[in-house]
């Protein structure tokens, strides 16, 4: 059997979608089997509507490029400037966007599975999900393939 | 100019400009293309490659044979094993 790695994407935020794509389309690209586990607000990753548009948080994130105050951090506008920040920075660097990583993920086999329990909680159906995910399922679905992993990541 | 500068190539494959993990994603992509035995070059800017080739390479099965530097244009070539 190929080596494994078992990924769970548990954040919505943009800079908590890159590890879990980075590392599953690497891992992929190495002839490894690999799965991200899609749960609670790790969802927005999968979902059609707001993945190609994720957002950086400027409150109670001191690891701004430009340290925002958390009083300031609240205004309007300021998730939306954060976000434009991080991903104008990204582009300039030659990081690939998150719909090009899920592609990349997809091209590759990389299991993209959403969980179903957290589908039910937050309301989202199947076909509010990109075409790319993989059927959806529960806990024990993913333990069952994570025990076979030599790598087993929670993001 | 390393080591590799003598190898001759059966493809190129350019990812200046592309930062992690694309030259990598680009790379097995590009050996699915070529035939066991067959030598690609791997052209690109990010300086993350430097380590991360000859990872890719082992892992997936293939033979580091040689790298060099050109200012801020790394090559690399592996030669396909499986």
């Amino acid at each position: 059997m190929a080596d494994r790695v078992a990924i769970i994407a548990s954040k919505g935020t943009l800079d908590m979608a890159y590890p879990p794509l980075i590392l599953a389309s690497t891992a992929a690209a190495m002839d490894m089997e690999c799965a991200i586990f899609f749960t609670f607000y790790g969802l927005d990753i999968v979902n059609k509507k707001k993945y190609a548009n994720l957002k950086v948080a400027p409150v109670g994130n001191p690891a701004m490029p430009v340290p925002v105050p958390n009083m300031i951090g609240m205004l309007p506008g300021m998730t939306a400037m954060a976000s434009k920040m991080m991903k104008d920075m990204m582009k300039k660097s030659g990081v690939p966007t998150i719909p090009e990583l899920i592609t990349a993920c997809h091209e590759l086999g990389v299991k993209l599975w959403p969980c179903e329990m957290t589908l039910g909680v937050m309301g989202i159906n199947a076909e509010d999900l990109i075409p790319e995910v993989d059927p959806s399922c529960g806990a024990a679905t993913f333990l069952e393939y994570a025990m076979e992993a030599k790598v087993s990541l929670f993001i | 100019m390393g080591e590799g500068a003598d190898i001759k190539a059966d493809s190129i494959l350019d990812v200046k400009g592309l930062c992690c993990p694309m030259p990598v994603v680009k790379a097995k992509k590009a050996m699915d293309a070529i035939e066991i035995g067959q030598v690609l070059e791997i052209v690109g800017t990010d300086p993350g490659s430097k380590g991360d080739m000859p990872a890719w390479a082992k892992r997936a099965g293939h033979e580091f044979v040689g790298a060099s530097e050109d200012g801020e244009v790394f090559h690399f070539w592996v030669k396909k094993g499986k």
